[in-house]
């Protein structure tokens, strides 16, 4: 199977996975306390049996649910991910504005804990047993228990507060019309501390990983092998272990992204990040569901995307990829 | 703990036992981690048991003023909150629900994930097919944004956290006890147990769950672990049970006067830090301890 042919196949999983997503989304919005008819009704004024069938109908609420949930269905391919009665914007326009700013902090935040998660765990393995080694699995042991938004936290507390090094909240310096390179640098420094708390939990992740899984691979033959024709220790570790124990990492990092999204909501909440997480947080607090759901399905194709570039990346990494 | 690893132990011949059980002990002592986590463990233990003798205060109830610093007056080592509310005795009582939930969903999950996992990998074919796809399905969903849609939409209460939060977890579980199934029916025993005629809920019940039970236990502490940073997160955004005081939600309320009062936050998290380490260090120990393979090594 060629490599074009196995991601469309993925990408028709990813597809499948947000249908399932959207799905469980209309049910729970239908799950959601208090009637939406009702809630319209009163914010009318009029509340007569008449007004609010009319109003049933108007939503098609009095179709079967099945039917209920094709249109929904329809409108979210068509991209329209209904609206938001606390903003009073299309949930879609809401989103769209704060996606950049995710996909910035939770895409930095990922290459960011890859490269240094399997540097980290590399030199771990290759040091194992000394005191390098000791640290390293010591620090990955506890940023691996650290409450994420408690890290976030403490970072404001130290870094923005304490010794004033960084801007503590926020996605750019508010008031400031700075534009082009002065601008880029405006955020990249709001980014540090949002970004070094959510990749530092991961880094946690992929070093401890890396660090098993390369010392698993240094017991296999081939290595022996190597060793016996007297390459070079160096070169053993980067051209045949790493290489090697690099296939479960992908494969992980591609199950984790999921959970690096949640870990933006926190993130994105103690900064006041401008992105979807912190647009959860602040459609929870105002009970708004449909922007909550949206968000929510906004966040799953986040991650089905990011899954599939870990997909791509393992069709890299292990050109002999033969999988259905 | 010994209780927990009889059953993998179920397989071999009964005089081994004892013996077993030393190898046991000594491999999980000779994880100086372990040990340490079992002692902050027994702290942690002691916390839920006697929290309510422990604690001076109710936590709900205003005893001083508000943003007291810790070690400022007598009997408030970690000073008070917003409202004047005592922070040490949050902090005792709190450890019992934090454990509570992270216990419970736990269990609840591996009820799910064992379930799955077992008739995935005992049928193998399509049956396996279609449930690990839904597994993996399940996987690629952001697992805390799900809970707190769920928690959010089912309004928050003790049922509606450990409901989500089981929900969430479940899908390693899954794969792993099915990857444990997978090899185990292959085994003699096994055979033998379906030419005795045993049936097959019995097969996978008594004879081929105890052989996977040492993973599973494993696993289960890591879960716990991660259900406790879970259930905080949950707290944290003002998604915990609104009658009852815990860790996650002592630091949610210090966020806004973090420059004001550290301490509302720093306490809470270091015992969130320091259970889930310790939940961690002795997931490691039970490793050492019961997936040794011969030559000593751990899988």
């Amino acid at each position: 199977m060629n490599r074009l042919r196995y991601m469309s196949v993925r990408v028709l999983q990813g597809l499948l996975v947000l249908m399932c997503i959207a799905t469980v989304n209309f049910m729970l919005i239908r799950a959601a306390p208090g009637d939406p008819v009702a809630v319209i009704a009163g914010e009318a004024g009029a509340s007569d049996p008449q007004f609010v069938a009319q109003l049933r109908e108007q939503f098609g609420l009095d179709k079967p649910v099945t039917t209920q949930l094709a249109n929904y269905l329809g409108h979210i391919t068509q991209l329209d991910l209904g609206f938001s009665y606390r903003q009073q914007r299309p949930v879609l326009e809401l989103i769209a504005e704060r996606l950049p700013a995710t996909l910035l902090l939770t895409g930095s935040a990922f290459v960011m804990s890859l490269i240094f998660g399997v540097a980290l765990g590399a030199t771990a393995s290759r040091h194992a047993g000394k005191w390098v080694d000791s640290a390293i699995t010591f620090v990955a042991l506890v940023f691996y228990a650290t409450p994420l938004y408690w890290l976030a936290m403490m970072a404001v507390l130290v870094f923005s507060v304490q010794l004033s090094w960084l801007p503590g909240f926020g996605y750019f310096t508010v008031g400031s019309d700075a534009t082009g390179l002065a601008r880029a640098w405006d955020i990249v420094q709001h980014l540090v501390l949002p970004l070094l708390t959510l990749a530092l939990f991961y880094m946690a992740v992929y070093a401890r990983m890396t660090r098993a899984s390369m010392l698993e691979v240094a017991q296999m033959d081939f290595v022996k092998t190597a060793r016996a024709k007297g390459v070079r220790m160096g070169r053993i570790q980067r051209q045949h272990i790493l290489r090697n124990a690099l296939l479960p990492i992908v494969t992980l990092a591609g199950i984790q992204a999921g959970g690096l999204i949640g870990g933006a909501v926190l993130t994105e909440t103690v900064f006041a990040w401008p992105g979807i997480g912190r647009l959860m947080f602040d459609a929870l607090l105002q009970r708004d569901y449909n922007l909550l759901l949206g968000c929510f399905l906004v966040a799953a194709a986040v991650a089905v995307l990011f899954n599939l570039i870990t997909d791509f990346v393992y069709t890299l990494v292990d050109p002999r990829i033969e999988l259905g | 703990m010994t209780a927990l690893s009889e059953p993998a132990l179920a397989a071999d011949t009964p005089p081994a036992k004892n013996k077993h059980r030393s190898t046991f002990w000594r491999r999980f002592c000779r994880n100086r981690g372990a040990l340490l986590g079992l002692a902050i463990l027994l702290l942690v233990a002691l916390l839920v048991c006697f929290g309510p003798l422990l604690a001076a205060h109710n936590p709900w109830d205003m005893v001083e003023q508000p943003f007291l610093p810790p070690m400022e007056r007598e009997g408030f080592a970690m000073g008070t909150d917003t409202m004047g509310r005592d922070i040490l005795s949050g902090l005792v009582l709190g450890a019992r629900i934090s454990l509570l939930i992270a216990v419970i969903s736990t269990l609840v999950s591996l009820l799910i994930g064992v379930g799955i996992g077992a008739i995935s990998g005992y049928f193998g074919g399509w049956v396996d097919a279609s449930l690990m796809r839904f597994t993996e399905m399940f996987q690629s969903v952001p697992s805390f944004a799900l809970a707190l849609v769920l928690v959010a939409i089912f309004e928050p209460s003790v049922n509606s956290i450990i409901v989500a939060i089981a929900l969430v977890s479940w899908p390693p579980v899954a794969r792993l006890v099915r990857g444990e199934f997978l090899t185990l029916r292959q085994r003699d025993f096994v055979a033998a147990a379906q030419l005795a005629g045993q049936s097959t809920p019995r097969i996978i019940l008594a004879q081929i769950l105890p052989n996977a039970a040492s993973s599973i236990v494993v696993m289960a502490s890591l879960m716990v672990a991660t259900a406790i940073l879970l259930e905080s997160s949950l707290s944290f955004m003002g998604l915990g049970d609104p009658n009852l005081m815990s860790w996650g939600y002592m630091i949610g309320s210090a966020r806004t006067v973090l420059r004001q009062a550290w301490w509302m936050a720093v306490f809470p998290g270091v015992a969130i830090l320091l259970t889930v380490l310790a939940f961690n260090l002795v997931g490691e120990g039970l490793n050492d301890g019961l997936n040794a393979r011969q030559d000593g090594k751990t899988k």
